[in-house]
């Protein structure tokens, strides 16, 4: 057998604090990977010891050692071929009987295993006494009491296991035999020396511990064995399917049954003789938890509380993450006016400013939502709410083909608006039933997930202002909806088969502990940031290249140039424009000067005195002006009264809009209208928006203004001119007759052609799309305002948008994971062409339903 | 040997202990993995909104499984122990078997 190498491994049940011990061991010095060619997560660390750094793995938790999900196949595979120099193994102290399954299973390898004895405290509470010394002395294992939770007994246990493997560095693994009964022991006494004949796995495993194995039918060791050496697989599988059948004619049993018999009868034996007494009366034990479960899972109370939990969850990650998700915005901002502002006007200009930072900073700025929702599902997840969730949903999942689980991979893509596909159809490795993990893996990219979220949250905060928190919340439950319905669909023709074993854990409620819920919801931050920092910025480069290539034609560019060539001289004629570029000039002079020369009061009052002049111009006192009445305005108290006048007229005008103007009760609108107007003028704040109005109708009548205004028209049109005629404008534009129904024009499809790539980058794409080319930074409008001002954008069209990009295909990392999970690319493809398939459908539905509302 | 029921037709509240394991392959293993084995003696502590899954007590942690699971799991000496507890319901008064 090979010999151990130098790292710890940390094994254990879910739940027994594993993961927080070993959180407590390595801190931020740990990394979570994958292992290789499967999804499980591998996490590695380092813990200081007496000065000395030690290597962790921390296994994932499983309650056995079987090949029944890939958790186990890991751990096993890690224990046998990876050769840790020992196991720490983290037990429940006060479930003890059960945890020590898996004690004994990772013996029968021949393991060397320290136990830490974990919620020692709890156990405690519970009324449980462990003799830790009759146990030492029973299982000949080293035992330590734990409390991961705080730190307890930690240090001395992995001082333990560093010390036991020091001890066993140069000696072979000894594995435990124990007996399995009659029947079974003489079959493995027959089986094992085959085994060890053939050198069936015996590099790696114990001869007798394979052939166990055969006779609990372990279906990855019957596929080494029979790749290996096929003539003993054959000899083995015969004599373990002859002790079948003699168990199932004498005892109506299997041997797998019979194993775990004996093991847990080992296990009970061992601690009837005197290792655990129960101090108080058995009905305390997890008293309180049941209690909370009383309420928590209650037939009423309970799916109430869930949705109200779930909705709440919801409202506190926008209410709370819309700070950090402005102040991320803002940075942004700035760093694309700093860009801006420091280089060359030309296309490494525009690649930075409009394909990088908008690129990225559009995707980043979503990251504090994305830490505020990972952060409270791993709250509910630490907590032990998860599983009930699980618990009172699985009636209703496995009506949709899936299992009560499903509801993780759900939440995680964005159950609860705001999640990922990509951790959420790897969520799915926990499923165990390879058809539920299917459907659920192919339906929770229908979710809401935190990408799609800035598409809705922009189209929902133009077009339904007043009733966004409903229509975000509306747009979770449609994701529900299809991803429900669809995994109905696959699980009847598919994906057809029977349901598998739901059989789960309740673990009792526990206060999760700060680090484990930080270091969670750093893990999933950063898996997100990764993406957005890797992918989303090669593709954000690539569609601004799509954009941006090729250029217009010369001739084309000229006329532009030309109409505009004009209206900028006549621009620069102007005094205002003149005065503006002197003080410009004059400034610049006064900073050259040094602060003492006598020049430079003299500079400053030449300054002072153009300032003046400027000031005194028509343009700067209506704006001026302007500002003043804006802050007087807002100085004034809150008019309820002008507030409803003003709702009053907005109802109106939009019935008038409504009816036309050939109407006769259009014409009493309208008069209406009029009088609400006039009334509203006479209330104060009114009154100083009637003067703002025609202050600023003053100020828009300058010249300069106008002039302007023609040359910010003329580069509109010059910048949408160039992205019709670039590689992503002729797309959208040959996709336009395919769209049309569901009323997208060429600018909407590109941006989701882009979003087949990444959603994060649909709102980027249509931010450049309508400001590539523009010239004035900062006076740039907010994409919210440019949707709003454009009036082919109706409601019909944003309702069919926000369904097609809940429903449409996965994004590439999405389907990426996806061919990973299931393994086959046909459900890759299958995901990216019956999404959008889906999702055109319903788009046009909604569109064409609208429209006719 | 007592007479057996499946544990699907415990109520909330009662008692038993597991008599077989009725389920191979991988149900069989999973049901087993998580300690339920003959000899070990269960509570029935509550079932979900809709009935359906059950949650059970046992060795000191908490399971759930299915009904249609549970009826892989025989059990013996039904009891309507009232030691236990959090039970408020009076339906634990009930004969078992229903």
């Amino acid at each position: 057998m090979t010999a151990a190498n130098n790292f710890i491994a940390i094994a254990g049940n879910p739940n027994s604090g594993k993961t927080t011990a070993f959180n407590w061991y390595t801190g931020a010095r740990q990394h979570v990977g994958n292992y290789p060619g499967i999804t499980v997560e591998k996490k590695e660390g380092t813990a200081l010891i007496d000065g000395k750094s030690v290597s962790l793995v921390d296994l994932p938790g499983t309650y056995s050692l079987t090949a029944y999900s890939l958790e186990e196949v890991v751990a096993r595979r890690v224990l046998a071929e990876d050769r840790p120099g020992a196991v720490l193994n983290v037990i429940n102290a006060g479930v003890l009987e059960r945890n020590l399954y898996l004690t004994v299973q990772m013996l029968e390898m021949g393991a060397p295993v320290v136990l830490a004895l974990n919620m020692m405290d709890e156990a405690r509470a519970q009324g449980i006494s462990i003799d830790v010394n009759r146990l030492e002395a029973l299982t000949g294992l080293k035992a330590v009491p734990t409390v991961a939770r705080n730190g307890e007994g930690l240090k001395e246990a992995l001082a333990a296991t560093v010390a036991l493997a020091e001890k066993r560095r140069r000696t072979e693994w000894m594995p435990l035999e124990i007996s399995y009964g009659p029947d079974i022991d003489e079959a493995l006494s027959r089986m094992a020396p085959l085994v060890a004949q053939a050198g069936l796995l015996t590099n790696k495993y114990p001869a007798r511990w394979v052939a166990l194995k055969y006779l609990e039918h372990d279906e990855e060791v019957l596929e080494r064995g029979r790749m290996i050496s096929p003539e003993t697989h054959d000899k083995l599988t015969a004599a373990a399917s002859q002790v079948a059948d003699h168990l199932k004619s004498t005892l109506n049993t299997y041997p797998e049954a019979v194993i775990a018999d004996y093991r847990y009868g080992y296990i009970a034996s061992m601690l009837r003789q005197g290792v655990l007494s129960e101090t108080d009366n058995i009905k305390d034990r997890i008293a309180y938890s049941d209690k909370v479960d009383q309420v928590l899972t209650n037939r009423f109370l309970g799916p109430l509380i869930l949705m109200g939990l779930l909705y709440g969850m919801y409202y506190v990650t926008f209410e709370l993450g819309a700070y950090p998700s402005d102040w991320m915005a803002a940075g942004f901002e700035w760093l694309h006016g700093l860009a801006a502002a420091h280089l060359e006007d030309g296309m490494l200009k525009s690649l930075i400013t409009s394909g990088i930072i908008d690129g990225v900073g559009g995707v980043l700025g979503f990251v504090p939502l994305i830490m505020i929702m990972f952060l409270l599902i791993a709250i509910l997840e630490d907590s032990g709410y998860m599983a009930r969730v699980a618990y009172m949903m699985d009636r209703v999942f496995r009506f949709f083909g899936l299992h009560g689980a499903s509801i993780m991979p759900f939440i995680v893509s964005g159950g609860i608006a705001g999640g990922c596909a990509v951790p959420g159809v790897m969520a799915t490795r926990t499923l165990r039933s390879p058809r539920e993990r299917l459907a659920t893996m192919l339906t929770a990219p229908f979710m809401a997930c935190g990408a799609k979220l800035p598409v809705f949250l922009l189209f929902v905060g133009v077009f339904f202002e007043k009733h966004q928190a409903l229509v975000m919340f509306l747009i979770t439950m449609a994701g529900w909806a299809a991803a429900l319905l669809v995994s109905r669909l696959l699980r009847s023709t598919v994906i057809r088969g029977e349901a598998t074993p739901f059989v789960m854990e309740l673990p009792p409620y526990r206060l999760p502990t700060l680090a484990g819920v930080l270091i969670h919801t750093w893990e999933r931050a950063w898996q997100y940031i990764k993406k957005a920092g890797t992918i989303i910025l090669a593709i954000s480069i690539l569609i601004w290249a799509g954009m941006s290539f090729p250029a217009l034609p010369e001739e084309a560019a000229k006329v532009f140039t030309d109409k505009k060539a004009p209206l900028e001289e006549k621009l620069a004629e102007l005094p205002s424009k003149q005065l503006e570029e002197s003080v410009a000039a004059l400034e610049k002079e006064l900073a050259d000067q040094d602060k003492n020369s006598p020049t430079a009061k003299e500079t400053r009052e030449k300054l002072d005195k153009a300032k003046e002049e400027l000031e005194a111009m028509p343009v700067s006192k209506l704006q001026a002006e302007v500002d003043d009445l804006k802050e007087q305005l807002e100085k004034l108290p809150k008019d309820p009264a002008a507030d409803s006048l003003r709702e009053q007229i907005a109802k109106h005008t939009a019935a008038l809009e409504r009816l036309g103007e050939h109407d006769a009760g259009a014409r009493t609108l309208k008069a209406k209208l009029e009088g609400l107007n006039a009334e509203l003028e006479k209330t104060p704040s009114g009154a100083i928006e009637a003067q703002m109005a025609q202050k600023q109708e003053e100020l828009d009548a300058l010249p300069e203004k106008q002039i302007e205004a023609e040359i910010a028209a003329i580069d509109n049109e010059e910048s949408s001119e160039t992205l019709r005629n670039s590689y992503a404008g002729r797309i959208g534009i040959a996709l336009e007759p395919v769209t049309a129904p569901a009323g997208f024009d060429w600018r909407t499809n590109i941006a989701l052609v882009a979003g087949i790539a990444a959603k994060e980058v649909v709102v980027a794409t249509l931010g450049t799309a309508y400001s590539l080319g523009e010239i004035d930074e900062d006076n740039e409008s907010s994409l919210a305002d440019r949707i709003r001002a454009d009036n082919q954008w109706t409601s019909a069209n944003a309702i069919a948008l926000l369904l097609f990009t809940l429903l449409y295909s996965p994004c590439f990392v999405t389907l990426a994971v996806i061919r990973q999970e299931s393994g086959e690319w046909k459900w890759m493809f299958f995901s990216l062409f019956f999404n959008l398939g889906l999702a055109y459908a319903v788009a046009v539905a909604a569109n064409q339903i609208v429209l006719k509302m | 040997m007592d007479t057996t029921v499946s544990l699907r037709s415990l109520q909330k509240g009662q008692h038993a202990t597991i008599a077989a394991i009725t389920a191979d392959g991988e149900m069989g293993r999973r049901i087993r993995d998580m300690g339920l084995v003959p000899g070990v003696e269960l509570q029935v502590i509550g079932r979900a909104p809709l009935e359906d899954p059950v949650a059970l007590r046992l060795m000191g942690f908490t399971l759930t499984l299915r009904n249609n699971e549970a009826d892989y799991v025989a059990v013996r000496d039904v009891k309507n122990t009232s030691a236990a507890t959090e039970d408020k319901k009076p339906q634990a008064s009930k004969p078992a078997g229903q």
